[in-house]
């Protein structure tokens, strides 16, 4: 099962986060502590060992002592900017999770219309909507890229057909507004692109 | 992949310089999320974000509270976007379930999303959704019903789930496959929290299994691999149907939609793998049905992408897991040589994690790649290392350890993670006690290593054992004192130096030892060292624990004279002390330096450590109990059970009721003076990573006897050996082939070699023995247990009608077979659709018959049958009219002992057109009498007659793990005079009521019985009111449905006893509350309370 997913940049920020199970304080340590911060703690732990791993060393790394014991995994992929983490228990194939993230972000690439960094922070809830197409409830739902973006399809044509009149004129003054887009990119970290190479050649 | 951050690249310039490329209308910067998100990142600091974030939060809060407010998407997005970053948005979470609950199906889309986010399955609020939920579910809009079940296998309450179960379950039979697909997940969600509440609907999983549609199948696949995995011998009939699906999918059948980089559903196959491996695991038979297809995946399985690996993978772990089959196993060891030597890393990992898994039954594979190995010992890259370091774990024996500890301890001194830290350590320590050979030395300087590396890290476990072996000792009184000595050698320069810097634990260590064996060395003065050991006492950093052993062991040391100042101040300065345990050592330590006297009788020297006998069900305390219960106080309940009843009644939780209930157990553990070895506790961490259970003690006093030999074997490697042992050298030319590296031997290289032989020894000389019988010590821990294999054996051989397995549901296969070609066909030609979908549906048809026939509907039923005496009754003999063969002449055919006692009613099992099949069930005092009728109805068309004989057969059944229902599934073989065999399959259920005995018991026998079972369950009934008083009646009544023995009744109360057969007691308490039965069950077997309790509501239902 997958326990969670995680998608941060090169920093550590945040991207996307999903939970599949809920992680519990350790019972000692009964001070007041929520859940949400214990997620927190999760991301910064699992970015601090994603982040100082180079990119030619394996994409998958044990026990992290937050999420949990030795049945537990952490698969990576470094995409550019990104990190797509899966924290995955014994009952998922190693080299089977590296694949279900190519395919995810495969599949945010096609309904995104070249994906990046940028359309994960504007888009959270669509990115959600996709993963969910994928994972569901923590178990592989669909590995079929055409049938996702399928599925993501029917919702985003309810959306057109509800949004109607009202969002074309929206898009129109966006169309406008993004004129001052140029200083986005440069305070958004993504100044590195170049730097980092792609985690995985094409097998 | 590359491709995908080209265009990334690509795309920047465009979004920078704001063309019209449709990708840049994305970035609504018009929306208060862009406004957030762009101030967010001009800001330089932590604390400004935070400011920041709180003055959105407030702003969203205000407008979320506004009436009709029309943009609560967007606040939720933003909502969302503040806890992902880490900060509360509780004021939202009403919000988010106002809005799934109320919105139009896009700002449910957006609620039912967040509301996924912000809460977990125990939050309260959650049960404000659950109406939400249900009329999803029941909408005409499939997105609605999507969102739902997306959901509900999100998170859902646990106590909920029967209120929307009917529904979800009813979304199976839905025409739309992505419902039933998500249907089926949800139902494995449930699954996983509350198996109890889903076992009716195990044959509908079935059902999903022969989906026509793929997609549904392999979700099912989850559950399977998850039931598969609690009970694989409830499973093993669906072995041939994984098998044909597997090979279906292999041989390319599906669609190629279902395609990824040109394999075949990849994923299902990983699957389908998996789920053959925990079924062929043990079990030769079923092993065998697997063989073709495993060959076949491996074939087809070309090495040309990623995913392919991924399948060869999970292929090479089924072969080695599965009965072995030697050509398979060829194979597999080739592939995991063509992993392990790949430049891809990943491949090269798993290609360790492979060398790993199969190095117990084949360590001449580890052999081969020895140099690999010994290169990822060195890589660069940490994982692969500490792989390495668990591969060459495994391959530890006597004559290799001293250089493989000497690795991971050099890994230990770089590693920063703490997990990592402490297995390792485990892991040390463990080799360490196992093979402490002839080096005393060796043995304490590792140890000494693992405490102040490990620090107070480690399981508690090895400082105990560490102890436990230092005094229980050897069989040599000499090896004994040598180590012991050494121990206290090792320990006084560490003392004298900075002992402020060793972690706690091993400050404990080192005080005990000394206290024990410092009188060893003889020019050391006891005073020296109890100045040493009060020095530790002054220490800032030492905690209470340490100080209460340091004082243990200068109890243990003074002698009064000279030494006795240093005493009395210590004993003076914490016999004051605020901690409890502290105070008493220190009282002990002023009495005891007073009297020698006392003090020799209390703490003799040098004591053999003497076996003490632990009552760990505290029986001697019974008395009290009872007397307590008497006086009216009330009976012990565990923690879980108090804690469930005060969520029930909603009380306040207390928090210090947990917290109080620990025992300290160091404190105890100094009572006595062997403790501290013999109370070890086992850590949670070790169990994890190592199967521990059937390992001898090998350093214990009769299994270092046992390796003798090897110890011998050893003293001689200590000399610089020759580069290849002699048994490498038998391995020869294979090695030279796989290696080529070795003939020219560089510097470097040599030093390899030189480590690949010390790393390496040993092993070679096992690798002549055969694959899977060896007989050195060190595997027997890496054995499988044979577990489950008798019980197994019994199952399988639970006809002994037909010597044959029983075979599969043919018709599931078929059935499998036709949808799948059927949906290619399809797809190929459209104009017979129509015509295939009809054959479909009928095909469908069969299955659900088929399904419901197969039915086995608890996962814990395991009815192990017992073969009493089989064809007892009647030989052939003519019969006029087979066709209304009545229930009344079976009757006459049932065994004479049995005619006597009541049976259940003949029900037919099945039938064809040769074989009649009848059944019922005998309830005898100490057994359950299963008889099974079978009736020729053969014609004969030479002979023109209908013969038809009866033959019956007699089974006694007894339970193992109970269930609401049992089922006994068989199969009966037979021969036609022409000589071909058929069989025909049958399936008996059998409710747990029938099994059910009274008990007898005495109150006093009951109330002692009913404190020392564990396993409960608690409910309401309802009562019976007729003109009775109505406890009574209720109690009758379930006496007369179940067969249950009343006790005791007291006033409102009463208790009743029953068990299982001969077997497993059920203790019921039963009380009339405000109209209600509340009633108690306890028993010593987990589900036996659950399934009764079952059987009591049907039985009050049914009056």
């Amino acid at each position: 099962m997958i326990k969670a997913i995680l998608i941060f940049n090169n920093h550590g920020k945040p991207r996307l986060i999903r939970f599949y199970q809920y992680f519990h304080q350790a019972a000692q340590d009964t001070s007041y502590c929520k859940a949400e911060d214990m997620q927190q703690q999760i991301i910064r732990e699992t970015f601090h060992l994603v982040s100082k791993r180079d990119d030619n060393v394996c994409n998958f790394l044990e026990g992290g002592s937050l999420i949990g014991g030795s049945d537990y995994k952490l698969i990576y992929r470094h995409y550019a900017t990104l990190y797509f983490v899966f924290c995955v228990d014994s009952s998922e194939s190693e080299l089977g999770i590296l694949d279900l993230i190519q395919v995810f972000v495969e599949t945010l690439d096609k309904c995104f219309e070249n994906v990046c960094e940028l359309d994960l922070i504007f888009h959270m809830d669509k990115v959600h909507y996709i993963l969910q197409e994928v994972v569901m409830g923590g178990m592989v739902l669909e590995t079929n890229m055409n049938e996702i973006v399928a599925q993501v399809e029917v919702q985003n044509r309810m959306e057109k057909s509800e949004g109607g009149l009202s969002a074309a004129p929206a898009r129109a003054v966006s169309a406008v507004k993004n004129m001052n887009l140029p200083e986005i990119p440069r305070n958004i970290n993504i100044g590195d692109i170049n730097i980092k190479v792609p985690s995985l050649s094409p097998f | 992949m590359s491709d995908v951050v080209e265009k990334t690249l690509t795309a920047l310039p465009s979004l920078l310089s704001l063309d019209s490329h449709p990708g840049s209308a994305k970035l609504s910067s018009t929306s208060k999320l862009g406004n957030l998100i762009r101030g967010i990142t001009e800001l330089t600091s932590k604390h400004e974000e935070e400011k920041l974030i709180q003055h959105e939060l407030l702003a969203i809060k205000e407008q979320v509270s506004s009436p009709n407010t029309t943009m609560m998407k967007e606040l939720m997005v933003r909502s969302i976007y503040c806890e992902m970053l880490g900060y509360e948005a509780s004021f939202s979470y009403i919000h988010a379930i106002k809005l799934a609950q109320q919105g139009t199906v896009l700002e449910k889309r957006v609620g039912y999303l967040a509301v996924s986010l912000f809460l977990n399955e125990s939050h309260e609020l959650l049960l404000l959704l659950v109406n939400t939920v249900l009329k999803d579910l029941q909408s005409t809009n499939l997105i609605e019903v999507c969102m739902a079940l997306t959901v509900v296998s999100q998170m859902f309450p646990k106590d909920m789930i029967p209120a929307i179960l009917p529904l979800v379950e009813e979304k199976l039979n839905h025409p739309k496959e992505i419902i039933r697909r998500k249907a089926v997940l949800a139902l494995y969600k449930f699954y996983l929290i509350a198996p109890n509440q889903v076992q009716h609907i195990h044959n509908k999983f079935r059902k999903a299994l022969c989906d026509k549609d793929p997609g549904v199948m392999t979700a099912s696949l989850h559950i399977y691999l998850q039931m598969i995995q609690e009970n694989p011998e409830a499973y093993k009939d669906l072995t041939p149907s994984f098998v044909t699906i597997l090979k279906q999918v292999v041989g390319g059948k599906l669609p190629m939609d279902f395609n990824y980089h040109t394999v075949p559903a990849p994923w299902l196959q990983i699957q389908l793998l998996r789920i053959l491996s925990l079924l062929g695991k043990n079990d030769q038979s079923t092993s065998e049905v697997m063989y073709e297809v495993l060959d076949e995946s491996l074939q087809r399985a070309e090495m040309n992408h990623n995913i392919t690996y991924a399948i060869l993978y999970e292929c090479v772990k089924c072969i080695y897991t599965i009965h072995p089959k030697s050509d398979l196993l060829e194979k597999a060891a080739k592939c995991i040589g063509n992993f392990v030597l790949s430049p891809k890393i990943n491949l090269k990992y798993l290609g360790l994690k492979a060398l790993t898994y199969v190095v117990q039954q084949d360590p001449k594979l580890a052999l081969q790649h020895q140099m690999t190995i010994i290169e990822c010992l060195d890589h660069p890259d940490l994982i692969i290392k500490r792989e390495t370091l668990e591969l060459l774990f495994r391959i530890t024996n006597g004559q290799n350890v001293t250089v493989i500890v000497e690795k991971m301890l050099e890994f230990l001194c770089i590693s920063e993670d703490d997990h990592t830290t402490i297995d390792l350590v485990g892991k040390v320590a463990e080799l360490a006690e196992k093979y402490p050979l002839k080096y005393n030395e060796w043995f304490i300087e590792t140890m000494n290593t693992v405490f102040s590396l490990g620090g107070d890290m480690m399981q508690p476990d090895i400082p105990n054992s560490f102890l436990k072996l230092l005094s229980e000792g050897f069989d040599s009184v000499e090896e004994d004192r040598k180590l012991r000595l050494f121990a206290v050698n090792s320990y006084i320069p560490l003392l004298r130096g900075e002992p402020g810097k060793l972690p706690q634990r091993f400050l404990q260590v080192i005080s005990w030892v000394l206290g024990e064996y410092s009188h060893l060395r003889e020019d050391l003065e006891p005073a020296e060292v109890l100045s040493l050991l009060a020095k530790l006492l002054d220490m800032k950093n030492s905690s209470s624990e340490t100080k209460s052993w340091v004082l243990m062991a200068m109890t243990k040391l003074c002698k009064g004279g000279a030494d006795a100042s240093v005493t009395q101040e210590v004993s003076e300065t914490y016999s004051s002390s605020l901690d409890t345990v502290l105070r008493q050592r220190a009282h002990e330590l002023q009495y005891l330096s007073q009297d020698p006297e006392l003090r020799a009788r209390v703490l003799p020297r040098g004591a053999k450590p003497e076996t003490l006998e632990v009552d760990s069900s505290l029986s001697f305390l019974d008395r009290f109990v009872s007397e307590a219960l008497a006086a009216g106080a009330a009976p012990y309940k565990p923690p879980h059970q108090r804690q469930e009843e005060l969520d029930q009644s909603k009380a306040l939780s207390l928090e210090p009721y947990g917290l109080s209930l620990p025992i300290s157990m160091s404190s105890c553990s100094i009572t006595d003076r062997q403790s501290p070895t013999l109370l070890s506790m086992s850590s949670g961490l070790s169990g994890d990573t190592l199967k521990l259970d059937g390992i001898k003690r090998v350093w214990g006093r009769e299994g270092y006897l046992a390796q003798r030999e090897p110890v011998e074997e050893a003293a001689q490697v200590e000399v610089p050996s020759p580069i290849q042992s002699p048994g490498r050298q038998g391995e020869g030319d294979s090695l030279h082939s796989q290696t080529p590296t070795q003939t020219p031997t560089p510097e470097p290289e040599q030093e390899k070699q030189q480590l690949a032989s010390s790393l390496f020894v040993g092993l070679a000389s096992q690798s002549s023995v055969s694959l899977m019988g060896k007989s050195e010590p060190m595997p027997q821990r890496f054995r499988r247990k044979a577990k489950g294999q008798g019980l197994g054996s019994s199952f399988i051989a639970n006809e002994q009608i037909s010597s044959s397995l029983i075979s599969p549901p043919s018709a599931v296969d078929n059935l499998l077979c036709n949808n799948l070609l059927d949906s290619n066909n399809a797809s190929e030609l459209a104009e017979q659709t129509s015509q295939l979908s009809q054959s479909l549906t009928t095909a469908n048809g069969t299955c659900h018959a088929e399904a419901e026939l197969t039915e086995s509907d608890t996962k814990g039923c395991n009815p192990a049958l017992r073969r009493d005496n089989c064809v007892v009754a009647a030989g052939p003999g003519p019969h006029n009219d087979p066709g209304r063969l009545t229930e009344v002449c079976l009757d006459s055919y049932l065994p004479a002992e049995l005619s006597g006692l009541s049976h259940s009613e003949i029900a037919p099992l099945c039938a064809n057109q040769s074989l009649n099949l009848s059944a019922c069930h005998v309830q005898k005092e100490d057994s359950l009498i299963l008889v099974v009728f079978i009736m020729n109805s053969s014609e004969s068309a030479i002979q023109q007659i209908r013969l038809v004989s009866i033959t019956v057969g007699q089974y006694s059944l007894t339970v193992k793990r109970p269930a609401v229902h049992v089922e006994v599934v068989g199969t009966v073989s037979y021969q036609l005079p022409a000589g071909t065999s058929q069989s025909l399959q049958f399936s008996y259920k059998v409710p747990l009521t029938s099994f059910i005995r009274p008990f007898v018991v005495s109150t006093e026998e009951y109330g002692t019985m009913w404190l020392s079972f564990s396993h409960d369950t608690k409910q309401n009934l309802t009562l019976i009111n007729d003109n009775q008083e109505p406890l009574t009646a209720t109690l009758n009544a379930l006496k007369k449905k179940l067969q249950l023995h009343v006790v005791e009744v007291i006033g409102m109360e009463g208790i009743v006893a029953c068990r299982l057969l001969q077997d497993l007691p059920c203790l019921m308490h039963c009380r009339v509350n405000a109209g209600w039965l509340a009633v108690w069950l306890r028993s010593p077997v987990p589900d036996l309370p659950d399934c009764l309790i079952y059987h009591c509501q049907r039985a009050l239902q049914s009056l």
